[in-house]
């Protein structure tokens, strides 16, 4: 096991290093650079001022030579300043990252709680009527975009009824955070919902369908048993690996919703740190995404082990 | 409902936890659409952070809402007239101009520490040094000299004659007493380190009506008064400004009460505040206050055809822009003429302006050689069809709007337009700045009362490679006779003599078309009706600097 945990955590640096490189080529690939947004706010900048500019951001250096540069005081423990903020990176995406997490979180594990218990009810009857309303949840839930959904939700329960804040983070205090972070997980997870419920559905529907089962009902073992005891822990596995995976779309599904629900969460960050020519926050930020995405994926690789004693790590 | 219960009060104590939603008394919620990024006054410019800032600080000097130029930090505002406005000679030979400032004696920072000569030359020291970051080093690089009087007193000699010799409203005065330190130790990274970012709830960071309480970067920044401002006390015990980026999700927190005004500065736009307005109108005050952002068509003079300045002509008489302003924009948004707003002292009326006249559209066309009609587009004789393409930021849901009502216009005249638009980083960050449109690019220019347009009209202002792509000309005009108007406008100090040229310009621009006109798009401020004292201004200085003007009326 701790040989495994050693060879993912290489294989992870490797994977982290190579995506530093690409995404920093693929930054300074994008058209504009700070110093021209800088220009088109100042018309009274110089030839001579632009220069200068590019000098103090290190603009004007082939984009290699600036990479490893970033590459040597990164491994040193700097990442550098995010030049939108003025503060260093880590200082910006920290709580951020933590922010979304706790946003994600909530919403990833409250869609599960939900999608499980209806995914295996649509399975155990299928084309039956529950089966149908399950179904037509789910598709639903697929179908309607997260925007449409946060400002529904916003007119409904801050504007009609003033139940719930229509956006921010709360004054501090867990009751405060709370009762902001209601709408946001709710569109998060109503958005979610919809495609964990049919993995769950198709995994456990593939997974009753095994000679096992038929076995185990032979030998007069009850439903519950049979479902709970034998079939969800096989089906378990394909929904572990869609879930680790689907935990990072989540990310790109939090950027819309922190723009609609004014949540401070990476998915904004990043997205203003691109357009905002901040290369080294965005580059920070993605590589922090892409962390999270291993670590959802190392996880899932446990839980196999965990799920079925036939896998072993080596 | 034994379960229940528990639910239910957990749910009341929730409730009873969370803050009040909507400002209470003495409090009032801003909704703005962007962040500010860094706080430091000089490093950078966003319209949020001069918003921001217009609470908690004031510039030496600044366009009143009635645009005149007033001074805001200083006891009076230099002029020849007043005899603290001198002309005097430089060592070089040339002519330059000395202007005298008393910093108002109650000035202070929020810490108590007075607002001194030392800040100011302090900041001087900042500006001139070319590692610090800050932005606009043309201010600084046209100082020759700072010489200190006394703790308040100061004279400052600028490097020319010129009209603008006593507008200082970009220089950010600093705080020496906390920023000396960080700046002296190293000056490279001092756009890193400035407390204005690292530290920026110290109250030493501001003189103005407000301080900075406490902030969630990028998502809410809470003021409270400044009890060391030396001007009227402000009537709010506290201004909250949240950001919330996406318009749809600022109505909706406007009207479930979680912020009690739209900022017209960075709030709606247009075109969503006419329906919010038709709607929820009685419920608030909605003020629409045209401004200096100029909605304009650059057309590319190196293409043939359009260096005819008949087809330039024609294209603008055959496009109805008030019908199109009334249809898109209920008309809040007034049709442009030329580069001058209406609002400004030095605007003309006196100018050629172009109708919606179709006749005349054709008449020039067919002068021009353009006489073939075939399935409804112009040729010449050899041929050639009358099409452009038009360029504009993709996803700017007003500008395609424009653009396709614009396309069936022309389309009308017999001239075809193609529509290839490009994201905004691409149109501005190369496209528009490299000069590679083919034809029409449409986009907006932003200005101050009585900008000299230099950077887009002058010939050395075209941007190339050999300059770095630096200047705004990015269409290539260049007309002798404006490059020298344009030269004396700077330096001509007397304001009647000034509006004679500056009439001539606009005579020069609207006879020769370098750019077509559409219209000047206007601020949309989302108010409560209880709230008085607010007056846009049109211009880049923003409302909240006059925020102590801001009151609760009775009952409100």
């Amino acid at each position: 096991m701790g040989r495994y945990l050693l060879r993912r955590a290489s294989e992870s640096l490797l994977v982290l290093f190579i995506m530093s490189f690409v995404i920093y080529g693929l930054l300074g690939l994008m058209p504009g650079d700070p110093v021209e947004m800088m220009v088109q706010a100042n018309p009274n900048l110089t030839a001579g001022d632009i220069q200068q500019l590019r000098e103090i951001h290190g603009i004007d250096r082939p984009i290699l030579e600036r990479y490893l540069a970033w590459l040597g005081s990164a491994l040193s423990g700097d990442l550098g300043y995010s030049r939108l903020f003025a503060v260093p990176v880590e200082e910006v995406l920290l709580p951020r990252l933590g922010n979304t997490l706790l946003l994600m979180g909530a919403a990833f594990v409250l869609a599960f709680a939900i999608a499980l218990p209806a995914g295996i009810a649509a399975a155990r009857r299928p084309w039956s009527a529950v089966d149908g309303l399950v179904n037509l949840t789910a598709f639903a839930g697929i179908s309607v975009p997260p925007f449409w959904l946060a400002i529904l939700l916003i007119i409904l329960f801050s504007v009609s009824l003033g139940w719930l804040p229509a956006g921010g983070m709360g004054q501090g205090g867990l009751g405060s955070t709370l009762l902001y972070m209601v709408l946001p997980v709710a569109t998060l997870c109503l958005a979610a919902v919809g495609s964990h419920i049919r993995f769950v559905r198709a995994a456990m529907m593939e997974a009753l369908r095994q000679d096992h089962i038929r076995t185990a009902r032979a030998k007069g073992l009850s439903e519950r048993q049979v479902v709970y005891g034998h079939a969800l822990g096989n089906a378990m596995i394909p929904i572990v690996t869609i879930l680790a995976l689907d935990f990072g779309t989540l990310f790109s599904g939090a950027l819309i919703t922190e723009t609609m629900f004014g949540w401070l969460g990476m998915g904004k960050t990043i997205y203003d740190a691109i357009m905002g020519n901040d290369y080294n926050l965005a580059l920070v930020g993605l590589l922090l995404a892409t962390i999270v995405v291993l670590l959802a994926n190392l996880l899932a690789d446990l839980a196999y082990g965990w799920l079925d004693p036939r896998v072993s790590y080596r | 409902m034994r379960r229940l219960l528990p639910l239910l009060l957990a749910w009341a104590l929730f409730c009873c936890s969370a803050p009040a939603l909507a400002g209470g008394a003495g409090s009032l919620t801003i909704g703005i659409t962007q962040a500010p990024s860094t706080l430091h006054p000089n490093i950078d410019s966003m319209l949020a952070k001069s918003y921001l800032l217009g609470f908690l600080r004031r510039p030496l000097t600044q366009y009143d809402q009635d645009w005149k130029l007033v001074n805001m930090l200083a006891e009076t505002l230099p002029t020849f007239d007043n005899g603290l406005a001198e002309k005097v000679e430089l060592d070089n030979g040339d002519e330059g101009i000395r202007t005298t400032w008393t910093i108002h004696p109650q000035a202070a920072w929020g810490d108590g520490t007075p607002v001194t000569t030392e800040d100011v030359v302090f900041t001087y020291d900042v500006g001139s040094t070319p590692q610090s970051g800050v932005a606009t080093t043309e201010l600084y690089k046209r100082i020759v000299e700072i010489e200190v009087v006394d703790e308040k007193t100061f004279r400052v000699t600028g490097d020319r004659i010129t009209f603008s010799y006593n507008s200082f409203g970009d220089f950010g005065l600093l705080p020496a007493q906390i920023e000396r330190p960080v700046f002296e130790a190293d000056p490279a990274s001092y756009r890193n380190r400035t407390a204005f970012d690292n530290d920026p709830t110290n109250p030493g960071l501001h003189y103005g009506p407000y301080r900075l309480a406490s902030l969630d970067r990028g998502s809410s920044y809470t003021l409270e008064p400044n009890p060391t401002w030396y001007g009227p006390e402000p009537a709010f015990d506290r201004i909250v400004l949240r950001v919330i980026e996406d318009t749809a999700a600022l109505q909706a927190n406007l009207l479930s009460g979680a912020i009690d005004m739209i900022s017209g500065e960075l709030g709606l736009t247009a075109d969503q505040a006419v329906p919010f307005a038709e709607g929820r109108g009685k419920a608030y005050n909605i003020l629409f206050q045209p401004g200096l952002i100029y909605e304009h068509i650059d057309l590319m003079l190196d293409n043939p055809v359009l260096q005819d300045r008949r087809v330039r002509q024609a294209l603008l008489h055959a496009i109805d822009r008030e019908l199109l302003v009334e249809q898109l924009f209920a008309g809040t948004q007034p049709v442009a003429h030329s580069s001058v707003s209406p609002l400004d002292r030095m605007h003309s009326e006196d100018i050629p302006t172009y109708d919606h006249d179709p006749a005349k559209a054709a008449a020039l066309l067919e002068e021009a050689g353009w006489t073939e009609i075939k399935d409804g587009i112009r040729h010449n004789a050899a041929g050639e069809e009358l099409s452009f393409e038009i360029m504009t930021t993709a996803g700017n849901r007003n500008r395609e709007l424009v653009q396709q009502v614009l396309q069936s216009m022309w389309r009308e005249a017999g001239i075809e337009i193609v529509i290839r638009n490009q994201p905004p980083r691409v149109l501005f960050g190369e496209t528009v700045r490299k000069r590679e449109y083919e034809a029409l690019a449409m986009y907006a220019w932003i200005s101050a009362p009585e900008s000299v347009p230099y950077s887009t009209l002058h010939s050395t202002q075209i941007p190339s490679a050999e300059n770095g792509w630096s200047g705004q000309n990015s269409n290539g005009y260049a007309n002798p006779e404006m490059d020298a108007l344009l030269e004396r406008l700077e330096r001509e100090l007397d304001p009647a003599e000034r509006k004679g040229l500056w009439r001539e310009l606009q005579r020069i621009y609207a006879t020769d078309l370098p750019v077509l006109p559409l219209y000047w798009r206007s601020d949309a401020y989302v108010l409560p009706n209880w709230l008085k004292g607010v007056r846009p201004t049109g211009h880049l200085g923003p409302s909240s600097l006059w925020v102590e003007e801001w009151t609760r009326a009775e009952g409100g």
